[in-house]
């Protein structure tokens, strides 16, 4: 999958076709390397428009429930610190509307 | 690269020769520290407008004795996060008494032009896209500062004490 | 405290109005993210995993009433109502946005506070001995200079882009609660054979990857000198810091590359070229002008002893465990200091609510002079409290959720963000640190089990201080799981040292197990008076070794 954070705000951002979702379930996931890399060289156009920051791939399991990040840093950052449920994505504490699968305005 | 001067863009006095590149019949040229070492006799006979670039490793120690023939010392910034120059701008000044034109080249920002005029340098080779009304403004966001430094500016102290 | 002044004033206004522009220059995108970084790190401001994260700076670790309830003000409107006390004695803010920053630093300038130069290669927030002020051993009020050095410090022209990061702090006691071993400079504050009060300046301590004690380098710098001297220090290494390998270029590995004494033989060099010129001799009326500000509150005439504290401590066993721990002599009879734990069991570490924030606040002004110091271990103090309003006092800190009788013990952990907020991190630091205290939660066992130091980083920056912990404990990253690393024998204190590493790491799940482990052998061998840290000290390592090992290989089969 691809992420990076918004510029104006710092909010976690994940891509999907071509434009930005806020929850991690709504993110495109790449199977093909090739097609994550053509993604990640989409993605750069808005780096360079300086919409969102430090943009990178990183890893995803199929698991029963659905995806799950490989590292910790990834799940904590689809969801917020692990010792403050009442705050990140976790409690819908973002500044996105959670859950909804429109893109949004940036 | 536009050259600012007294808050002015103004005509570069020297050119700048690479490494194994003839010099010009005259006008001033600016060369590297290597280069002034190994041809210093004739550069200092030539009695042209002279300046040295130096890399931000050097110790502008080394041109001690031969400032008083250098019109000016370019100190490079080869990344604005290396701030080398700002003490080697200040040794020049403070402790050399160095009174030729310490110039600002390589990567910087307008963030530190007050910076580097509070520690004595008076050239800036700036980006092409540089407004010159941002020098100024640069220069004017703070309005006092804490330090005495080689632009002999009142500090705070000074004001709260009228010295 | 000290009040700032017109010029001071101005000083932080005009900052915010620049980081303003700057901002506007980035969202532009006149300015690169590269470019923008150090920028904004300058101005405290990171981009962590979930959002940016905002450092504010509490000088010296001092704040007055209202500031304490500014920050509740910007924690409410800006972010999610909270904010972190971290060891530098600052606080962080985890959730402001970008474009409401330069904001927030009016908030700041409205109460005399900022964020200037609490991150990025400079001079970073002067800390000093929390019990500044008050302590019945001080020398003197380590703070006056300490302000001295936040102006001389801000927006210094030569040492804004330094190599990295460079950390001052200052004690005036012979007990060092300030860690200043610890720092690129730690000054003790001394009396020299004449009766003279000045400074003795170590240099080169620093934790990362690379942990040293500092250095002693200016045996007794004389008080009109000592930022002549600081300058030559900030001079050579600006010079001759390392700038291509950032895990070498602090001031401690140029240090330990000359040598003490040829780092000394420069240092000297260039401050009597300073000196000749002169400029930067404090000068006497400047100094009694900062000095005021400090003056300690007018003492009440009060008996040491107050009767209103004993029938309490003897009516309320739970108030009596509270005093035993929270309570340091103060120099005035019948005053107490007073350290408020912000450690309570299951809870974040150095964390504190808005509400409580306000609470505080409001404690400060009934109780404390309106003052409060935040330490290096992420504890609030209030310097002076008169013993006899100490019932009143916890009554009102129990009903905050801050009236926790563990300071000094093993569930007064210091924690960093870890990797629950950090970009930096590699493990999570938070929840560790809670299961430990959850483990040792039972009072009665901590007081048995007296003064044990357990820190905590969640990466080898170390901003939990973990080298200097007696029991250390560092979080790894092993092919994206999480592991934890023990370390025995460090010391932030006057015997300052390095904790040893005891060998290889441990899962989440088995972490709070070896921790217990090494406090159980600790329990076992000590000789009675000992600390954990006095006994690993007599016994080394070997010891402890072999107890959480073996006892982990049987754990395994």
């Amino acid at each position: 999958m691809i992420t990076a954070n918004r510029l104006i705000d710092g909010e976690v951002l994940y891509w999907r076709a071509g434009t930005w979702v806020s929850a991690l379930v709504d993110g495109e996931v790449f199977d093909d390397p090739a097609a994550a890399k053509a993604a990640l060289d989409a993605a750069q156009s808005f780096v360079r428009d300086n919409v969102v920051v430090g943009l990178y791939a990183f890893d995803v399991r199929r698991t029963a429930d659905g995806i799950e990040p490989v590292k910790e840093r990834e799940i904590i950052r689809s969801s917020g610190p692990s010792n403050r449920t009442d705050t990140g994505k976790q409690a819908g504490m973002g500044p996105l509307e959670p859950r909804d699968v429109q893109p949004i305005t940036l | 690269m536009p050259l600012i001067k007294n808050g002015a863009f103004v005509a570069d006095r020297f050119i700048f020769i690479p490494e194994g590149q003839a010099f010009p019949e005259d006008g001033g040229v600016m060369v590297t520290l290597e280069r002034f070492q190994s041809e210093r006799e004739t550069l200092l006979a030539h009695h042209r407008p002279l300046a040295v670039r130096l890399a931000a490793g050097d110790n502008p120690e080394v041109l001690k004795d031969d400032l008083g023939a250098i019109a000016a010392i370019a100190l490079e910034f080869p990344v604005y996060k290396d701030g080398r120059a700002f003490s080697w701008a200040r040794m020049l000044r403070d402790r050399f008494a160095y009174q030729g034109e310490i110039r600002a080249v390589g990567h910087f920002l307008y963030d530190q032009l007050a910076f580097m005029v509070r520690v004595g340098f008076d050239a800036f080779d700036v980006r092409q896209d540089f407004r010159i009304e941002e020098f100024a403004r640069a220069l004017g966001e703070m309005t006092y500062v804490y330090q005495p430094s080689v632009d002999r500016r009142k500090t705070v102290i000074d004001i709260r004490w009228d010295k | 405290m000290y009040r700032y002044d017109e010029f001071d004033a101005k000083m932080v206004r005009e900052r915010a109005e620049q980081f303003r522009y700057q901002v506007e220059r980035r969202i532009k995108g006149e300015l690169t993210e590269d470019e923008f970084k150090p920028l904004r790190l300058k101005n405290g401001l990171y981009l962590q995993l979930h959002s940016y994260m905002l450092r504010i700076a509490v000088p010296y670790g001092t704040l007055a009433a209202r500031q304490m309830r500014q920050l509740a003000f910007i924690a409410r409107r800006y972010d999610r109502g909270y904010g972190h006390f971290t060891t530098r004695t600052n606080m962080q803010l985890h959730w402001p946005r970008l474009k409401d920053v330069p904001d927030i630093l009016h908030h700041l300038a409205d109460v005399e506070m900022h964020c200037i130069q609490t991150s990025g290669n400079c001079v970073r927030n002067v800390t000093a001995d929390q019990f500044a002020g008050a302590a019945a051993d001080e020398l003197e009020d380590p703070r006056p200079i300490c302000e001295i050095f936040r102006q001389w410090s801000s927006f210094h022209p030569e040492f804004n882009y330094l190599p990295r990061k460079f950390k001052i702090a200052v004690s005036a006691t012979p007990h060092d609660r300030a860690a200043v071993k610890w720092h690129d400079i730690g000054i003790e504050i001394i009396k020299n054979d004449a009766g003279e009060i000045g400074y003795r300046v170590f240099v080169g301590g620093g934790m990362g990857r690379t942990p040293y004690v500092a250095k002693l380098i200016g045996a007794f710098v004389t008080k009109p000198d000592i930022l002549s001297y600081i300058e030559a220090i900030l001079r050579v290494y600006n010079e001759y810091g390392r700038r291509d390998n950032i895990h070498k270029a602090r001031v401690k590995i140029l240090v330990h590359q000359l040598g003490a004494d040829e780092f000394r033989r420069q240092v000297e060099a260039e401050f009597v070229e300073i000196k000749k010129k002169g400029t930067l001799q404090i000068a006497p009326e400047e100094l009694q002008r900062i000095e005021a500000y400090f003056a300690p509150p007018a003492f009440e005439d009060l008996p040491e002893e107050s009767p209103e504290l004993d029938a309490a401590v003897k009516a309320d066993p739970d108030f009596a465990d509270w005093v035993k721990v929270s309570l340091t002599r103060h120099r005035a009879p019948g005053y107490a200091i007073t350290t408020i734990s912000l450690k309570p069991i299951g809870m974040t570490t150095g964390d504190i609510s808005s509400d409580q924030m306000d609470g505080v606040a409001q404690i400060m002004d009934d109780f404390g002079y309106e003052e409060v110091r935040v330490t290096h271990e992420q504890n609030l103090v209030l310097p002076h409290v008169r013993k006899k309003d100490l019932p009143a006092l916890y009554a009102r800190l129990k009903a905050l959720d801050l009236a926790t009788a563990n300071a000094g013990l093993i569930t007064d952990i210091i924690c960093c963000p870890g990797l629950d907020y950090c970009d930096l991190a590699n493990a999570r630091s938070i929840p560790i640190s809670m299961a430990i205290q959850k483990r040792f939660s039972d009072l009665k066992r901590q007081h048995d089990l007296g003064e044990i130091k357990i820190k905590m980083s969640g990466c080898i920056n170390a901003c939990g201080h973990h080298h200097a912990g007696h029991i250390g404990i560092l979080g790894v990253d092993k092919k994206g799981v999480e592991f934890y690393q023990i370390q025995l024998g460090g010391s932030g204190a006057e015997d300052a040292s390095v904790g040893e590493i005891m060998g290889p790491g441990f899962g989440k799940d088995e972490i709070v197990d070896a921790v217990e482990r090494v406090v159980e052998t600790y329990v076992k061998l000590r000789e009675p008076g000992e600390r954990l840290l006095d006994t690993y000290r007599r016994v080394g390592m070997a010891p402890f070794k072999n107890m959480v090992y073996q006892e982990q290989l049987h754990a395994a089969y």
